[in-house]
């Protein structure tokens, strides 16, 4: 099953949530939609579960128009943010509930559930009720209701952000994995561009109720388009400076020049503005033709084993992403080091002039 | 050192004490003292043991406004609880409706419980009684002072129209609380909505719903000034409850030391049931809520 979304807008009280989304998701796909808080991600996974219509426009499966067709004639499993499990129904009934519901043969309904525990490894807690257990294995719950109906289409609304860091790694892991089995699509929205690039497939940036952006999930991670959707996807935000392209050279601020390297060259005089990932920023020069920045400390904070030291040169915030723990103390000096061959270029509008070779050393680099 | 200051810790809750002394143990040590001696008048006062407790227990009255009080309860809950729970699902979910249902259903709540007696009495009589008239007049005999059941019906209807407010308040709460994706679930596995209500809704509900018909329970158990304004216990002694009965031992006859054996017997009796409903409530569907 192919699932097609065509001019797609939704208005609720006069309020754009969604704004002409034109999008295809073939059959077996794995998609991402990857948006901030109130980028419309959830608005839209309920008009693709046809919980809500379309103000405007078409939702096609395989060519066929089911806009107006009721959520229960269409074979669709969701996954929420909260666990949603029925909570007086043992583990098993959970699972087993969609489908008595479908009219499942009774041992067909067992091998079924079976197996779903057993991936979800759920199976010593059949019988428990949903509030005896862990949020972890409650979410999994959830999840197993949702995989045993093997739905044409599966929705799963931020399922992990819930749950705390380490179960969130353990059940990623597990879930491309299990997604990498099934032959639904799957739709899957997050916030966090990690996310995203771990369980690869296709992403789509949402951003306001647009789309910005889509394609394979590495693609469109080393080729934003915007600025925007690069904003969007990096974490933390995408660093940006601003730079004057003149005689052959590029300028930063009144002194910093460097040459116009690798991608840079035959860039066009003009203003542009130079996006730069944290963990692109380096704290010890790398090589001869890195970019010096002066800077002073603002703040630094400890991540688990990461330190994102935030810093400020000539009026531009920069984000530097260290690997470990270091201390930096606030209002030091430091020297902040960038490859110019890594610098993303966009022009005044905002739009994508020049990208960074992803594979630089690999004999079959892609654009 | 350590024991020192750790005495001293107990000077720090002696006031929680002396309110708790004035506010319960005193009085209720009172009656206990009362429910063993026999009282003539100041001064003149005979300790009896456990005569009164005796003869309470042996009263064929007091069975009597026992068993009635006990149908009474019964039939409050069967009929306030399932209302209740109607009257919550029906309410609408968001809008000004909501605002307008509130304040409709908090009304009666408002009201001070001898003046609901005495707006039923007038709404019920059968000569002027907007309802009492209308029934009779359709050529259905009804008055709930001359004829027991029409007493009985008066009062219950009394009752629920009071208290079936509260109920619905708490159901309708419960309600609110249950996120919204529960729905959006249960609409995508295509359950139907009697598999809503009792999968989702009930077991969801249940904590408020154990409060409730506690609640409802103990005050209906308790029930004294609508009955008392509105019948008066009557006719006969048909809508006698406990309360109306104690009231008639200790004011009515003065007699201070059954009475207050009474007292002591019906406080056991409310403090059992509350029990038993606790126990009962918390054992159907272990983990229900939550």
């Amino acid at each position: 099953m192919g699932l097609t979304l065509e001019h797609v807008d939704r208005i609720v009280d006069g309020e754009t949530h969604l704004s002409d989304i034109n999008l295809e998701f073939p059959s077996g796909s794995r998609n991402i939609l990857l948006g901030r808080t109130l980028a419309g991600k959830t608005t839209l996974l309920r008009i693709m579960a046809g919980l809500d219509r379309p103000t405007r426009g078409r939702v096609l499966v395989d060519g066929k128009d089911v806009t107006g067709v009721s959520v229960r004639k269409r074979n669709v499993a969701m996954v929420y943010q909260q666990f949603i499990n029925y909570p007086s129904f043992t583990v098993y009934d959970n699972i087993a509930s969609p489908l008595r519901l479908q009219g499942v043969p009774r041992r067909e309904i067992d091998r079924r559930v079976r197996d779903v525990a057993e991936m979800l490894r759920l199976t010593p807690f059949l019988d428990r009720l949903p509030s005896q257990l862990s949020g972890g294995q409650q979410q999994r719950t959830a999840i197993a209701r949702a995989l045993v109906k093997e739905a044409d289409l599966l929705l799963l609304d931020e399922p992990l952000v819930n749950l705390d860091y380490k179960l969130r790694e353990e059940l990623r892991e597990e879930l491309t994995a299990i997604f990498e089995r099934g032959r639904s699509i799957v739709v899957y929205t997050t916030t966090e561009p990690t996310e995203a690039l771990m369980l690869g497939g296709n992403v789509v940036i949402l951003d306001e109720g647009r789309v910005l952006q889509s394609g394979p999930t590495d693609r469109v991670y080393h080729r934003p388009e915007s600025m925007r959707a690069a904003e969007v996807y990096s974490d933390p935000p995408i660093n940006y400076l601003d730079a004057v392209v003149e005689g052959g050279q590029a300028r930063i601020g009144e002194r910093i020049t460097f040459p116009l390297v690798a991608h840079l060259e035959g860039l066009a005089p003009g203003r542009y503005h130079l996006g730069l990932r944290a963990n692109r920023f380096f704290l010890k020069k790398r090589t001869d033709r890195d970019v010096a920045l002066e800077s002073v400390v603002e703040l630094s904070e400890i991540n688990g084993s990461e330190t994102f030291v935030h810093v400020s040169h000539q009026g531009f915030s920069l984000v530097v992403h260290e690997t470990g723990i270091r201390s930096h103390k606030m209002g030091a000096a430091v020297t902040v080091y960038a490859d110019p061959a890594q610098f993303f270029v966009f022009d005044q509008e905002g739009t994508l002039v020049a990208a960074p070779d992803p594979h630089p050393a690999g004999p079959s680099a892609r654009g | 050192m350590d024991k020192w200051e750790s005495n001293r810790a107990w000077f720090l809750i002696l006031p929680v004490f002396v309110i708790v002394a004035f506010s319960a143990i005193i009085p209720l040590m009172t009656v206990v003292n009362y429910s063993v001696q026999d009282i003539f008048g100041p001064g003149q006062r005979f300790f009896v043991g456990m005569e009164w407790f005796r003869e309470v227990i042996h009263d064929e009255r007091l069975h009597n406004a026992l068993v009635r009080q006990l149908a009474f309860s019964c039939m409050v809950l069967l009929l306030e609880i399932p209302l209740g729970v109607l009257i919550a699902l029906a309410m609408p979910k968001k809008g000004w409706g909501v605002a307008a249902c509130l304040v409709l259903l908090a009304l009666p709540l408002l009201i001070p419980w001898n003046v609901i007696g005495t707006i039923w009495i007038t709404f019920t009589r059968p000569d002027i009684g907007l309802l009492g008239k209308t029934i009779n007049d359709m050529g259905i005999a009804f008055d709930h002072t001359a004829r027991p059941l029409d007493a009985w019906i008066t009062v219950m209807a009394m009752e629920v129209w009071h208290w079936t407010p509260l109920v619905a308040l708490l159901a309708y709460a419960g309600l609110r609380a249950i996120p919204d994706a529960y729905y959006q679930a249960a609409k995508i596995d295509g359950a139907s909505s009697w598999a809503v209500f009792r999968h989702i809704q009930l077991p969801k509900m249940r904590g408020v719903l154990t409060i409730a018909v506690l609640l409802r329970f103990m005050d209906s158990f308790l029930i004294y000034a609508e009955p008392f304004v509105l019948t008066g216990g009557g006719p006969g002694d048909t809508t006698t409850f406990l309360s109306i009965y104690l009231v008639k031992i200790a004011v009515g006859q003065f007699d201070l030391g059954p009475a207050a054996a009474f007292s002591l017997i019906y406080f056991l009796i409310v403090l059992l049931f509350c029990w038993l409903f606790y126990q009962a409530l918390q054992n159907v569907g272990t983990g229900e809520s939550k």
